[in-house]
């Protein structure tokens, strides 16, 4: 600990933290933009000053040194603080008029007591539309938060600073739109950005046109993850699961029928797990690599082709997509709805399964993907009183799920529940302990063994695609590999509520967890719908009619 | 490491071609693996890397401080009202490319410019005139 000073009381520091976050943990209120825990301090802002010996230092590229003394209310700073977010001010309120409050920027001008913008703002810039990332550089203050995630956390390298000083802008490879190239929609540029520059293209307007139509039979699923977020959205404290409230406002937003993505995860598990054992009885070829993702999915399209050639990665659609399909092709037949007359909405933490639902090959099973903010958008725009909703059940024809089915929204999740489902059916025998503790957490790269007739099964778990990038390196080790794009898992998504906090993305995983324990059923295959679904349409996993529903195929995509 | 050996081959295609195109872009990427969003990012950061064809003259005027408090502004001016582009802009018939630069090392004759990166000082209106008169 290092002993400093700050505004003349005596502190002790942690020397191997920067200033800002150190002052910040000893109740200091100090504005900051461009740093973001996790990654590196670039000072593009200077908002975070303070006063060290008569100077000016931006505190979150400096550490404590014994002795220091610090100011952080001096006349000072606080004129420089003034002046420099008065800078940024004019590119940001020029088209953000609303003071937002998921806006940093608007946060800290309206703390500083700024009202009126003095510079013009200087460039003009197209907005650059896709069908799930947006992008409105009208917005961006420069900050580079964006940038370096998706170069340091994700690996993607899709955008960077082109430019140099007053022409410096964010920006693909020679001025592309994000959908012509290779960014992978995952979104953690979205939950990186302070003021909103980048988002997730809306898909509200066309959800509530249809809802409004009667000749339509909308239904709507919902991601595992989204149960132990969407509180948040309307001021419940982060890792309340609020599974019941969500079904119920739902239904009074007027969804013909609320369906549960986690039974679409349960049969993910079958069949995937059915596809590993397979692999194991042949001998390979190893490892298999999970597809739930489809930022991952869209990554390895783009770098990693080898996987697809290799056979390496599994077939299985991702949940959603597996249970669109059987929206259409079981529950619409089952309950005579001509199968044009059904609109599948998912509300997803994602935005690249908005990109996924555009994929030719998944033939609009899907037909819309609303983000968790979205939905709570929807909600709102319907005035429920979503925190004092009495609970519901999602509907049963296609809403029972298992817990396997719920830690999908972990990083680790897909794994346990495959683990679980894989050991059973391989071995006849029931497993002592469901838990796989190896593979909980939010560590980067996790790995464990289990034994299965006999057989030593490895596997291993990354999430964040540079930590997918590291374990793909010695995959060769593995049997079975997960891959999710957001550290973290879908809890930390592109579409989860902002502002990011890892304490945040803790408290969903703990919810998740938790859900998971709460319920009856534990296993994939022991899932009376699941069961059914086989029974009465299927056949058993892997048959063929499953391989038409329920799996899919990946392309090389060039760079 | 990387950006040194970004930066040679930058230069090297500069050279060759004039102008680094998307498809050179892509050539260093498939060589060096170095990302396009970087390769882009560098190209475009450096005043004598450009990202676009130019003009059969590359005309190049320092607006440093020397050049500058000796009229370079005006020049500039001039030029862009002359050619019929801003600065960063290439004249449709292909001819002319203009630039603002910084500091080209001829502070002691400013204002200044570099035509194909051959210096000419000392300037004023007519002998603008005069040069670009000799550009055929
Ligand atoms: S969506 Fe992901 S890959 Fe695309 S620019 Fe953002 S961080 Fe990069
Ligand atoms: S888009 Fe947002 S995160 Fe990226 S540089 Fe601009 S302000 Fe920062
Ligand atoms: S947070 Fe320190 S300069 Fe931006
Ligand atoms: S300032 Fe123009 S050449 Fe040096």
């Amino acid at each position: 600990m290092t002993k400093v000073k700050v505004d003349n009381k005596e502190f002790e520091f942690d020397p191997n933290k920067n200033l800002l976050i150190n002052l910040k943990e000893n109740g200091f209120n100090i504005p900051h933009l461009c740093y973001q825990e996790g990654l590196h301090p670039e000072a593009r802002c200077r908002l975070c000053v303070v006063e060290i010996d008569k100077k000016l230092i931006t505190s979150c590229s400096h550490y404590p040194k014994e002795g220091m003394e610090i100011k952080t209310k001096t006349k000072k700073v606080k004129r420089a603080r003034k002046v420099n977010a008065e800078l940024l001010m004019p590119e940001h309120m020029d088209k953000c008029f609303r003071e937002n409050k998921h806006h940093d920027l608007c946060n800290i001008i309206s703390d500083l007591g700024l009202k009126k913008v003095r510079f013009n703002p200087k460039k003009k810039y197209k907005v650059d539309l896709g069908a799930a990332v947006i992008r409105d550089d009208n917005l961006c203050i420069n900050c580079g938060r964006c940038v370096q995630v998706c170069s340091d956390i994700q690996a993607t390298y899709a955008i960077d600073f082109a430019g140099r000083a007053h022409h410096e802008h964010v920006t693909p490879y020679y001025e592309k739109d994000l959908p012509e190239m290779y960014c992978t929609k995952c979104g953690q540029c979205i939950a990186a950005c302070p003021v909103g520059a980048i988002s997730e293209r809306e898909h509200l307007k066309e959800v509530l046109k249809v809802l409004k139509d009667k000749n339509k039979h909308v239904i709507v699923q919902t991601a595992p993850s989204i149960r132990a977020s969407l509180g948040e959205e309307f001021g419940m404290p982060p890792g309340t699961l609020v599974t019941g409230k969500m079904v119920a406002a739902l239904r009074k937003c007027g969804f013909d029928k609320v369906f549960d993505t986690n039974l679409g995860a349960d049969m993910t598990i079958m069949e995937e797990a059915s596809e590993f054992l397979e692999r194991a009885k042949k001998g390979g070829p190893f490892p298999m690599i999970t597809t739930c993702c489809p930022a991952w999915i869209k990554f390895m399209e783009h770098f990693h082709h080898e996987l697809i050639k290799g056979k390496n990665m599994s077939s299985c659609k991702s949940p959603h997509e597996m249970l669109g399909n059987l929206i259409k092709n079981y529950y619409a037949p089952n309950n005579k709805i001509k199968k044009k007359d059904i609109i599948v909405v998912s509300i997803m933490p994602c935005t690249a399964k908005k990109f996924e639902s555009t994929r030719p090959e998944l033939a609009s099973d899907v037909n819309y993907v609303l983000t968790n903010r979205e939905a709570a958008l929807l909600i709102k725009h319907f005035n429920i009183d979503f925190v004092n909703l009495p609970d519901e059940n999602f509907d049963p024809a296609l809403g029972i799920s298992t817990g396997a089915g719920a830690v999908f929204g972990a990083t680790g999740g897909v794994m346990e529940a495959a683990l679980r489902t894989a050991y059973e059916l391989g071995t006849g025998k029931q497993l002592t302990k469901i838990e796989f503790d190896q593979i909980r957490g939010m560590e980067s790269i996790k790995e464990g063994s289990m034994i299965v007739n006999g057989i030593e099964i490895k596997f291993a778990v990354a999430n964040g695609l540079s930590n997918a990038e590291k374990l793909l390196k010695i995959k060769d080790r593995y049997h079975f590999i997960e891959i999710m794009a957001c550290p973290g898992g879908c809890i930390n998504g592109g579409g989860q509520p902002l502002p990011y906090s890892k304490n945040k993305v803790q408290a969903r995983m703990n919810a998740i967890y938790e859900e998971d324990a709460r319920l009856p059923l534990r296993k994939s295959h022991e899932n009376p719908v699941v069961q059914k679904i086989y029974k009465d349409c299927l056949g058993k996993p892997l048959s063929k009619k499953a391989h038409k529903c329920l799996h899919t195929h990946y392309y090389k995509r060039k760079l | 490491m990387q950006d040194i050996i970004l930066l040679n081959e930058l230069r090297k295609v500069q050279d060759k071609e004039g102008y680094v195109s998307e498809k050179s872009a892509r050539k260093i990427n498939k060589k060096t693996g170095i990302p396009l969003s970087r390769i882009y990012a560098a190209a475009t950061f450096y005043a004598k890397i450009h990202t676009e064809p130019q003009g059969k003259y590359v005309i190049e005027v320092c607006n440093s401080p020397s050049c500058y408090l000796n009229g370079s502004l005006n020049l500039i001016k001039y030029l862009v009202r002359k050619l019929k582009i801003k600065s960063g802009q290439t004249t449709k018939d292909k001819k002319f490319s203009l630039h603002i630069s910084s500091c080209i090392g001829c502070c002691d004759e400013a204002p200044a410019m570099l035509l194909n990166d051959k210096p000419y000082t000392k300037l004023t209106k007519e002998k603008i005139d005069e040069i670009l008169k000799k550009c055929k």
